[in-house]
């Protein structure tokens, strides 16, 4: 019961810090911001059912007033503007990230990129594509291009979340929950 | 850490946090069905002027909070040019930009204490499948405890690279950031375990 608790709290906690590090520049100078990253680690590392309570728990600090979202943002209002969908994705995409780690018996590495692919992409643009088209007033297809400009940088984050669950496989093979 | 709840104090801020909520929840859903550019407008007009009772800090703040949406406001409305459909490019716009700012006043006009009472008050009904407030506390303090120490640790992880390497630090310092963690979250439960627990 305590070490779940503090678990989700850690990796809530991750999640805030990797939107305060500035951002991290990638080999070709691509600015990426490392929160959408720590979601899928969340899923990768910490499994589907904590993992997606620990990303929920992050979006309760964010509601109720910390600015912890990339950027500084922060409060009610990035739940009803453009970019709601994605975070309500958010849960959703941990658990299925983890989901894919815990049934597969891929290696790691593997496992947990695929699992950052189809969860952190597949499923978090649905959501996310979904919400802007409700909130700019646009067909699916038209917002669907918008989502598009983040697209490269969201492949590079699985791959790196399928290389970063895997050093913390051979690291510390217990601490890698989704696979205990 | 700073919240994003004004210092200014108005009179919203004595107004129930519940209540504010469900005022808002409310007029988010009745502006979605509304499609009139007129209305919209208005209803946008109506929303600012509601920021504006602050005084002139207080809504230059609430002013500040919108800037995210200004990449939105562009798309949209060149596409809106483009297709010579101004009218339900206006009404699409002006309803976002009034929702997000009558959110924001939520925000910005309640305390940080109130909202989470809230937040428990709304998870009560998850007591059941075994999420007590006690322990949904618990975790909401641990982690506004934990982010800074977070912070820390993972600049001294960067300079540690840096001492070592002319290469910045990169996605390498995600390797030991996430073990720090993991690390913190075992002895944080052994330290609450030793203390009586969570029940």
């Amino acid at each position: 019961m305590e070490r779940t608790v503090t678990h989700v709290a850690l990796f809530a906690a991750l999640i805030a810090v990797l939107g305060l590090v500035p951002r991290i520049d990638l080999a070709a100078g691509v600015p990426i911001t490392a929160q959408s990253l720590g979601v899928m680690l969340c899923g990768t590392v910490l499994g589907a059912r904590r993992g997606a309570l620990a990303v929920l728990l992050f979006l309760v600090l964010v509601a109720v007033g910390l600015p912890l979202l990339s950027g500084g943002r922060g409060g009610l209002g990035v739940f009803v503007g453009p970019s709601a969908g994605f975070l309500i994705g958010f849960p959703i995409a941990a658990f299925v990230a983890g989901w894919v780690v815990e049934r597969t018996t891929l290696a790691p590495a593997l496992a947990a990129g695929a699992g950052a692919v189809i969860g952190g992409i597949g499923v978090l643009y649905l959501f996310g594509i979904t919400g802007m088209a409700l909130t700019l007033g646009k067909s699916w297809t038209e917002a669907s291009y918008l989502a598009l400009a983040f697209l490269p940088g969201d492949i590079i984050k699985a791959v790196l979340a399928g290389l970063i669950t895997q050093a913390i496989g051979r690291m510390r093979p217990g601490a890698l929950l989704s696979r205990a | 850490m700073l919240t994003l709840t004004s210092p200014v104090e108005i009179w919203l801020h004595p107004v129930p946090a519940g209540a504010k909520m469900a005022v808002l929840c409310l007029t988010a859903a009745g502006l979605f069905f509304l499609a009139s550019p007129v209305l919209l407008t208005a209803a946008l007009l109506a929303a600012l002027a509601l920021l504006a009772t602050g005084g002139w800090a207080f809504f230059r703040h609430g002013l500040r909070l919108l800037r995210p949406l200004w990449p939105f406001v562009l798309i949209v409305g060149l596409w809106h040019l483009w297709t010579a459909d101004l009218a339900s490019g206006i009404a699409i716009l002006a309803r976002l930009t009034a929702v997000v700012v009558l959110a924001n006043l939520v925000t910005m006009t309640t305390r940080l204490s109130d909202m989470i009472a809230v937040i428990e008050r709304l998870a009560a009904p998850l007591r059941p499948l075994g999420l007590s407030p006690r322990v949904l506390a618990m975790a909401i303090a641990l982690v506004i405890r934990f982010i800074p120490v977070l912070a820390d640790r993972v600049a001294q992880i960067g300079d540690a690279i840096r001492a070592r390497s002319p290469r910045r630090p990169g996605w390498r310092l995600l390797v030991p950031a996430t073990l720090a963690a993991l690390d913190d979250a075992d002895h944080a439960a052994e330290a609450l375990r030793a203390r009586g627990g969570l029940g």
